[in-house]
């Protein structure tokens, strides 16, 4: 008896050694981790729901001023391999049957229940009281759970260090990161977003960005008087992006 | 009549040699993991579009091939099968093992492994994958309480006990990393509820095939008798599980070649893929089900062990053949963003993702199986999970005393 007893404690302290010499590492990078203070600046109000209106028969084929905005925005490089990041992209949309053919932007829904944000394990992903949807930096682990639920592919991996980032708009090997609805402007108090403005720049006014919970916003009026829809609306995820002409 | 348990001698050359190999591999495993984390995952194929790649297959297998190792323990304790008794503590070791070379491949590959502090710390109960972490654990720990309740004389009596828990618990493990895909309503793919018990299923047979070769190779190695009537038992139970995969398998492409919208994906998967219909008929169907049924229903080969072993081995390949075709096939084929209308763009919409696994990935798998192995061959050493014999008298004396 007293053998068995012998081997279990052996084998139960083998065990118990390794899972915290596993562990004693992470704790250390935790606890530097979390010694650094950032002062928040006020929470996100949720008496609004930031949103877009993307107007498609505005959209040029073929134009991506939108894209070289964001990029500049955001501090990407604008490289279009299979790794990198890309938070807005072109697409252009053909039916086969008729040859019509239309082009949009595609981002970030900013869903109103996503998708992402259900599948995080650590509660990374998140929905912002006004309606953005985020990637906390520090809690993202880089599963790329949140890569296969989001229906639209709108999150990148960040597959390689990175070098020469904004202070305004930190990113980071290992992480997932997407579209932020220029997060750093709104909150910031500015009421545009920099694919908008270079849509606008370039003569489309393909894009809409405003307060959807505010019924005399541009973005609202727009929506009350014309036909707008989600992309794969039947996903029911009440997206904060809707589109015309889809 | 009493099972004697005992530990492997373990002092043979070979024995260390092999523990050295199985080293040797994992320490590859762990530089991969290492090189990963310094250059990123760019040194891998993963990309945007293939997010899960190599790692995912190897651990999706080891974590599904766990909890089908448990099931000759099962058998034994839940129930009541007297003959597969002295194996049960074998299963449970195998399952502990398997579960944590699975997982391992699983954090490493973690863009921020670093964090896994976090992702023990910080929980978002919405998620699968957080359920996973808490399924995960309690397997563990069930499957550790029931070892100690049959190595422990004086635990034998909660024996049974302990293994329904560990039963019910494994059956909701399989079924939580069934719905790490299931929950992904995006994805064509996944998009059905048979995905989480047809897991089930298949990991029956892979934790079966597992538990096969690892009996068979431990008695040979440490020159203790194994019976032909336990082993065939074992095969026929495999033929068993193999025959059930098939059969769910065959319902969950005519289930999804029902609904019109799903036609696109299974003509890729079944048809025109390229590599994927070839893993799927090639692997899947015939190196997983058919031939391994052949061997050991052939009367040729019904009564070979070395035919039970392919079978056994046979069966596991297959496994990655159908993990590849799951995990990377159902990310190859393009999202369906605007159903009915042809795509494009430069974030490869509406097209097929192309995947070469890098050495590297390859390499943080192996060393997962390595670490599985490892600790079997490593707790058959300081622990008491192989009965003296398996011999065919041995076998009938305890059939017949329960
Ligand atoms: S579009 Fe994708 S990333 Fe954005 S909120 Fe919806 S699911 Fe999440
Ligand atoms: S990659 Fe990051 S944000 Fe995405 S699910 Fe994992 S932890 Fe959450």
């Amino acid at each position: 008896m007293s053998g068995f007893d012998t081997y279990r404690r052996r084998f139960m302290g083998g065990v118990l050694g390794v899972g915290v010499t596993a562990a004693l590492p992470a704790g250390v990078l935790f606890w530097q981790t979390a010694e650094g203070d950032v002062e928040d600046g006020p929470p996100a109000s949720g008496k609004v729901r930031w949103g877009m209106l993307v107007d498609t028969t505005k959209c040029g084929t073929g134009c991506d001023a939108c894209v070289r905005g964001c990029d500049q925005e955001n501090g990407l490089s604008g490289n279009t391999s299979p790794t990198s990041p890309q938070w807005i992209r072109k697409v252009q949309v053909t039916n086969p049957r008729t040859d019509y053919s239309f082009s949009l932007p595609m981002m970030c829904q900013h869903c109103e229940e996503p998708p992402c944000v259900d599948v995080c394990p650590t509660g990374a992903s998140f929905r912002r009281a006004d309606g953005i949807v985020l990637v906390d930096r520090h809690l993202c682990i880089g599963c790329r759970y949140c890569m296969m639920a989001c229906p639209y592919k709108a999150r990148s991996f960040i597959h390689h260090p990175v070098t020469d980032q904004l202070p305004e708009v930190p990113r980071g090997i290992g992480c997932v990161e997407a579209c932020s609805f220029c997060v750093q402007r709104i909150d910031a108090g500015k009421r545009t977003t920099a694919c908008q403005d270079a849509c606008n720049a370039e003569g489309h006014q393909a894009i809409y960005f405003g307060d959807l919970k505010d019924p005399n916003s541009e973005i609202s009026q727009r929506l009350a008087s014309y036909g707008s829809q989600e992309v794969l609306s039947s996903l029911n995820l009440h997206t904060g992006v809707r589109y015309q002409g889809i | 009549m009493h099972v004697v348990y005992r530990e492997l001698e373990g002092r043979s050359k070979g024995y260390w040699a092999l523990l050295l190999g199985l080293g040797a591999v994992l320490l590859l495993g762990l530089f991969a993991a290492h090189t990963m984390e310094e250059r990123g995952h760019i040194i891998t194929g993963m990309t945007n579009q293939i997010v899960w790649g190599m790692p995912h297959v190897f651990a999706v297998f080891l974590i599904v091939a766990a909890s089908g190792a448990l099931n000759v323990a099962s058998i034994a304790s839940v129930f009541g099968k007297a003959a597969y008794k002295p194996l049960a503590p074998l299963s449970g070791l195998v399952a502990i093992a398997l579960l944590a070379g699975g997982l391992t491949v699983l954090m490493l590959d973690l863009g921020r492994p670093d964090r896994l502090l976090v992702a023990a710390t910080v929980y978002n109960f919405k998620s699968v994958f957080a359920w996973n972490v808490f399924l995960y654990t309690g397997f563990f720990a069930f499957v550790v309480i029931y070892l100690w309740t049959m190595m422990e004389r004086k635990m034998n009596p909660y024996t049974k006990v302990a293994g329904f828990a560990a039963f019910i618990w494994r059956l909701v493990l399989t079924t939580g990393t069934g719905s790490i895909f299931g929950f992904l309503v995006a994805r064509t793919a996944y998009d059905s509820a048979l995905l989480a018990p047809m897991f089930i299923i298949f990991s029956f047979a892979y934790g079966l095939a597992v538990f096969n070769l690892v009996l068979m190779a431990a008695y040979r190695g440490s020159g203790r008798p194994l019976g032909d009537r336990i082993l065939f038992r074992l095969g026929k139970l495999l033929a068993v599980f193999v025959g059930a995969s098939f059969y769910f398998v065959l319902v969950y492409h005519l289930t999804n070649l029902y609904f019109t919208k799903n036609h696109g994906f299974e003509r890729f998967i079944l048809l025109d893929g390229g590599i994927y219909p070839l893993l799927f008929w090639g692997g899947q169907i015939v190196v997983g089900y058919l031939i391994p049924l052949l061997l050991i229903f052939a009367p040729a080969t019904r009564n070979s062990r070395t035919a039970l072993a392919a079978a056994s081995i046979l069966v596991i390949l297959g496994a990655f053949a159908q993990m590849y075709v799951t995990i990377i096939g159902g990310q190859a084929y393009p999202l369906p963003l605007f159903p009915g209308m042809e795509v494009s763009s430069t974030f490869y919409d509406g097209v097929v993702h192309p995947y070469t696994p890098s050495g590297w990935e390859i390499m943080l798998g192996l060393g997962g199986v390595a670490l599985a192995l490892a600790i079997v061959v490593f707790g058959l050493k300081i622990l008491r999970f192989l009965p003296e014999s398996l011999g065919d008298e041995h076998v009938d004396a305890q059939h017949q005393a329960a």
